[in-house]
């Protein structure tokens, strides 16, 4: 099955993806920008402040879910000796960052007017900080243990994301384990969400807008990886 | 309706500078990205240029390496 993930047939199709995908991105981006903005209605205590969501919530999302991808695919790369399973959860890490400093950048925006502080020590604002710190510390040991050893830096980096992991539900369940100034969760997959559906739309146009520039960064960071492997099999030639 | 997309009933500032920072997120980590594909790229270009016949030849029978050139300025 792993025969799939070989870099020469993945090539074939990340190398002609990204422009498709920039397309698609900037079409999405443009509906969710004019239904945040817009179109969608301002709430009954928080005003129009509520349409800071629309950025916060899918960033908070996606980078959670682009670390619990790395810690994945680092694990069972790191099981199974997939060299390229490496790669990818590389490529991966530069959006999962940004995203979650968009997360704590417009969560400090959106404090400010609804809790009058920019920045409290709560759970899940200070987990959230503590993941920024895992994502900092997997791309250092990249760049510091690249050009040494690959064994080294596969098991560096499966080690920050194995620690790194045990924060995801923390973040996730802070809101309820302890009381926080953050809200609680107003979607859920497994119960009727809070949120309305003039405002779960633009949402959710939104989060597939984040998804796709993600998809769009790690596909060029991936071309990039792979390009940077053949220049060094072109020196041993 | 210009007004009060701008103001936003007193919340604009907060709005839009949290908007504003997103999208110069986006467009920064773009450029960073794209900046260092170009980067590899040109490098693998000078190298590949620099190859003897007999080395090159062997470098574009690996398919990868096609797949680099043919689509080299595809982003």
């Amino acid at each position: 099955m792993f025969k799939y993930f070989e870099p020469n047939k993945i090539f074939a199709i990340t190398s002609k993806a990204p422009k498709y995908v920039l397309f698609l991105f900037i079409v999405i981006l443009s509906i969710g920008l004019t239904e945040a903005l817009i179109l969608s209605p301002e709430d009954y205590k928080q005003s129009h402040s509520v349409r800071i969501m629309y950025v916060h919530v899918p960033a908070a999302w996606i980078s959670l879910g682009i670390f619990s991808a790395i810690t994945f695919l680092s694990v069972i790369g790191y099981i199974f000796k997939i060299r390229n399973f490496f790669l990818i959860a590389k490529s991966l890490a530069p959006s999962g960052l940004v995203f979650n400093i968009i997360a704590l950048v417009t969560g400090s925006i959106w404090g400010k007017p609804t809790w009058g502080t920019w920045w409290a020590w709560d759970a899940r604002i200070t987990s959230m900080l503590i993941l920024a710190l895992f994502y900092i510390m997997y791309l250092v040991a990249w760049r510091i243990f690249e050009d040494e050893d690959n064994d080294k830096v596969f098991k560096v980096t499966s080690i920050i994301t194995i620690l790194g992991i045990i924060n995801v539900p923390i973040i996730k369940y802070s809101v309820d384990w302890w009381n926080t100034l953050h809200q609680p969760a107003s979607i859920n997959i497994l119960s009727k969400s809070s949120i309305h559906i003039s405002m779960l739309f633009p949402l959710l146009t939104m989060t597939a807008a984040f998804a796709l520039f993600s998809l769009l960064i790690f596909l060029m960071k991936y071309n990039t990886e792979l390009i940077k492997i053949k220049n060094k099999g072109l020196d041993r030639l | 309706m210009i007004e009060n997309l701008f103001f936003m009933n007193g919340y604009g500032l907060y709005v839009w500078s949290a908007f504003t920072f997103t999208l110069v997120s986006f467009f920064t980590l773009f450029l960073i990205i794209k900046i260092q594909y170009n980067k590899e790229k040109n490098k693998f270009i000078a190298k590949f240029g620099s190859l003897n016949s007999e080395r090159a030849a062997f470098a574009k029978s690996q398919s990868i390496n096609k797949e680099i050139l043919s689509n080299i300025s595809n982003i």
